[in-house]
């Protein structure tokens, strides 16, 4: 690792009514990947923000090889040599590569855009990086992990020494992740230093060198990755031992609540499965398996084209998803921002949306009642908001799904699909989601748990079920659960 | 979570404190121009007059009040004035023919409610832009209007016609009692019912709402069915009022209904936005056509101005919001 290349120094950041930012210190060496974690809210995304100018620090310094950087607009930072990866990409859909790269700086032929310079310079990037793209080709097309890549282009054409990346795996398959990795590992050796801002704690010791811990505002660690375990790690991340990360209590399951048998969409090939009560069944498979789509199509989001449900023993019809809600089923989608959530609504309207007719009678709302209701879930999930007239948009990740699944419990639903159900949360909240799945299996409920994320399939499932390619390719019990063998059926 | 905040007392201090704050900019524009408007002629302070505003407003209200529920589903509607003339076109030839007036009503509101019918079959059940489907029947409606009526002049010989629009139920015009009923059913239906809160979900994240099991399609049927017959009533009221009917009637009368929800402080983007302040944003707009046309202003100064103050009108609600979120 090579000489310090970033510091910041004691940096304060007040934001009306709250002060996010309490002395933060973090050097960064060229040629590292130095780590910051946090949970939400602790001041990790303001951190970065103000490396990048676009907040102007309350107080404190930050010097790049040694001398004040001058950094106090984005323009600033950039020239500085410092770019931003943030977690959404902010590319522009409709335009190409080379559009993007160069954007707002085109190069220019007496007066007009040089679109043969653009697209050569652009190509002459790719192929250094040694990627597969094309300079002309549109960037909504491509994948979350290309686009990706063509931002960290768009970095080093500015000739960034110090790349910020904010969450870069949350959206990429294994396979991407390694690639990933791989182009980071060549900016190390190219003198670029990597600040990783990341909740899954299994990659770090794989991709970082250093990390350090951010926990309300302060920079509480620093240390060298192999000098720290994750249970550290968590620890200083939530201020207090957390025994339980995962809980699961495995028993004997109930009877049989759901059957598939023989589903078929166009994009799914005969699936089928049971679920019983008090279980929760993973579905496990690299992105793009099928698994998301097997759901689409049971709830009638998808046209299928064939396949029984039966639910309780009995045959059931599912054309459109008020149907499968009907029969007792929720469901909480991947996306909580596209697929979930009522942005500029209040939390109340979020949580009660699925049980108006409880409180809503013709002309006559029981606004008592709704109350009540609210109130039931904000303690039962601890949902962290200064009111319930909140607009969800303001609520961190973590609550915003807590609000989502309180939305689903209120239906009563004894069965309950949750796909992704911890993605984008911070540990902290995580944990309090698992205990809350728990809780539920005891009660009798079924979960149906889609996830990518291994180690919490391997804890939460009773069973799994992995997919490839549109089928099942396996169903493990509970002691074929592993690593190897979900890898093993799922690629 | 603190209780305290937000729900408790219904009535009372909290609640009306948060309502005033949230129409602030609207409210004191409003007072401003009263203010304005009193002091620069005396005839504006007059009963006579401020009645006369309240008639002018109710044919704007109507039309925004449905406006309102299909901004915050976040749609548009842009048929609304040739829906007012094809209403008026065809009930107008029912009077003339010596059919009752109650009866000319009737058919003149089930017109309207068809034209909602089909577009909000149309948008309900395919996926074309909502501008072009109702610029679409904005178009042909009118071409009809003027094709039927060959460009003539309709006048109204009916009494009961010319009442309905023109009269008035002791001092208080008929159609301000017509204001005040589709005022409180358009609360009822946005504020009371499931379908409002479904009107929120669909405009607030449409891909959410069909996630949770809305009914998308019952929702937009239904709004732009409500939008066509309050379009027809309006349409009434109007041909009433200028006892006669021209086919160019209510020409552009969609940008008034829509500048009065936008004013009020509803979002085209959907997903918020209440009645209240649509009431406030047509007051604006009517206050400002009266006084404009009190102080003898040329109609196409007319034009300038009113395009300015609302320009203002709408900055101060900015400026209002953008306080806000620092605070």
């Amino acid at each position: 690792m090579g000489t310090c290349l970033l510091e910041m120094r004691n940096i304060h950041k007040r934001f009306p009514g709250v002060y996010v930012l309490k002395g933060v210190n973090l050097t960064l060496n060229a040629g590292e990947v130095h780590a910051i974690v946090g949970e939400n809210g602790a001041g990790k995304s303001t951190l970065i923000n103000i490396l990048g100018g676009i907040y102007p620090r309350d107080e404190g310094e930050i010097l790049i090889d040694g001398k004040d950087a001058g950094i106090d607009s984005v323009l600033s930072a950039r020239r500085a040599g410092i770019s931003i990866i943030h977690q959404e990409l902010v590319l522009v859909p409709y335009l190409s590569v080379a559009e993007n790269i160069f954007i707002n700086r085109e190069p220019l032929k007496h007066g007009l855009v040089d679109y043969t310079t653009m697209y050569s310079d652009a190509q002459k990037f790719i192929d250094e990086l040694g990627l597969d793209i094309r300079a002309d080709e549109r960037v909504g097309g491509m994948t979350v992990a290309q686009q990706q890549m063509v931002e960290i282009i768009k970095a080093l054409s500015f000739n960034a020494r110090i790349i910020v990346m904010d969450e870069p795996t949350s959206s990429l398959t294994d396979r991407e992740i390694e690639a990933l990795f791989k182009n980071i590992r060549m900016l190390k050796q190219h003198g670029i230093g990597i600040i990783y801002i990341s909740h899954r704690l299994n990659e770090l010791s794989e991709i970082a060198d250093r990390v350090t811990v951010l926990r309300d505002g302060d920079s509480v660690v620093t240390r060298r990755i192999d000098d720290i375990t994750n249970e550290e790690i968590v620890k200083y991340m939530v201020g207090r031992e957390v025994t339980r990360y995962y809980t699961r209590e495995f028993t004997d399951p109930g009877p049989v609540v759901l059957e598939v048998e023989g589903l078929c969409s166009n994009k799914v090939k005969d699936v089928s499965f049971s679920l019983h009560a008090g279980e929760i069944l993973g579905f496990s498979g690299i992105v793009g398996a099928g698994r998301t789509e097997t759901i689409k199509a049971l709830l009638g989001l998808d046209q299928k084209t064939s396949g029984e449900i039966r639910i309780n023993g009995r045959r059931v019809d599912i054309d459109k998803p008020s149907d499968a809600y009907a029969l007792g089923i929720g469901f909480i989608p991947e996306n909580r921002r596209e697929e979930s959530i009522f942005p500029d609504n209040s939390i109340r309207f979020n949580l009660v949306i699925e049980v108006l007719k409880q409180f809503i009678r013709g002309i006559h709302v029981n606004t008592a009642k709704e109350r009540e209701i609210t109130e039931k879930y904000f303690h039962m999930l601890s949902i962290k908001a200064p009111t319930d007239e909140t607009f969800i948009k303001n609520l961190s990740g973590g609550n915003q799904q807590k609000v989502i699944i309180a939305r689903w419990l209120a239906t009563n639903t004894k069965i309950l699909i949750m796909d992704e159900p911890t993605r984008g949360i911070d540990v902290g909240a995580k944990a309090e989601i698992y205990e809350l799945m728990n809780k539920l299996v005891k009660q009798g409920i079924a979960i149906i748990m889609i996830s990518s994320e291994l180690p919490e399939i391997i804890n939460m499932s009773d069973r799994v079920i992995v997919m490839k390619e549109g089928s099942i390719t396996r169903e493990l019990g509970r002691d074929e659960i592993s690593q190897e063998n979900i890898m093993k059926y799922a690629v | 979570m603190e209780r305290a905040k937000s729900t408790t007392n219904i009535y009372g201090g909290r609640r009306l404190y948060r309502w005033l704050m949230r129409y602030a900019a609207q409210l004191t524009f409003l007072a401003l121009l009263f203010i304005v408007l009193s002091l620069a002629t005396p005839v504006f302070l007059t009963a006579k007059n401020l009645i006369n505003v309240m008639r002018q407003v109710s044919t704007n209200v109507f039309v925004a009040c449905g406006m309102t529920l299909i901004l915050i589903s976040g749609g548009i509607d842009l048929s609304i004035g040739s829906v007012m003339a094809m209403t008026g076109m065809v009930s107008a030839y029912l009077s003339l023919a010596g059919i009752p007036f109650f009866v000319c009503a009737l058919v003149g509101l089930i017109t309207g409610g068809i034209a909602g019918l089909v577009n909000g079959f149309i948008i309900a059940n395919t996926t074309m832009q909502l501008f072009i489907v109702t610029y679409s029947t904005q178009i042909i409606l009118r071409g009809m209007v003027y094709v039927i009526t060959a460009a003539g002049t309709l006048r109204l010989t009916s009494e009961a016609f010319l009442n309905f629009g023109g009269g008035s139920l002791g001092p208080i015009p008929w159609p301000v009692i017509y204001m005040v009923a589709v005022i409180i059913l358009s609360v009822l239906v946005l504020n009371h019912t499931r379908l409002g809160r479904h009107i929120y979900a669909i405009g607030g994240n449409p891909k959410a709402a069909e996630f949770a099991g809305i009914d998308m399609k019952q929702v937009k049927t239904f709004i732009y069915t409500l939008s066509g017959i309050l379009s027809a009533l309006s349409g009434l009221v109007l041909t009433s009022r200028n006892s006669s009917m021209q086919p160019s009637i209510a020409v552009g009368f969609e940008m008034d209904a829509i500048a009065a929800v936008v004013l009020g402080g509803t979002s085209m983007a959907g997903g918020q936005g209440a009645i209240a302040g649509t009431i406030i944003g047509a007051f604006i707009i009517g206050f400002i056509n009266n006084g404009l046309t009190l102080l003898r202003m040329d109609s196409f100064w007319q034009y300038i101005v009113k395009g300015v103050v609302i320009l203002i009108a709408v900055y101060l609600d900015f400026v209002k919001s953008q306080k806000l979120s620092k605070a």
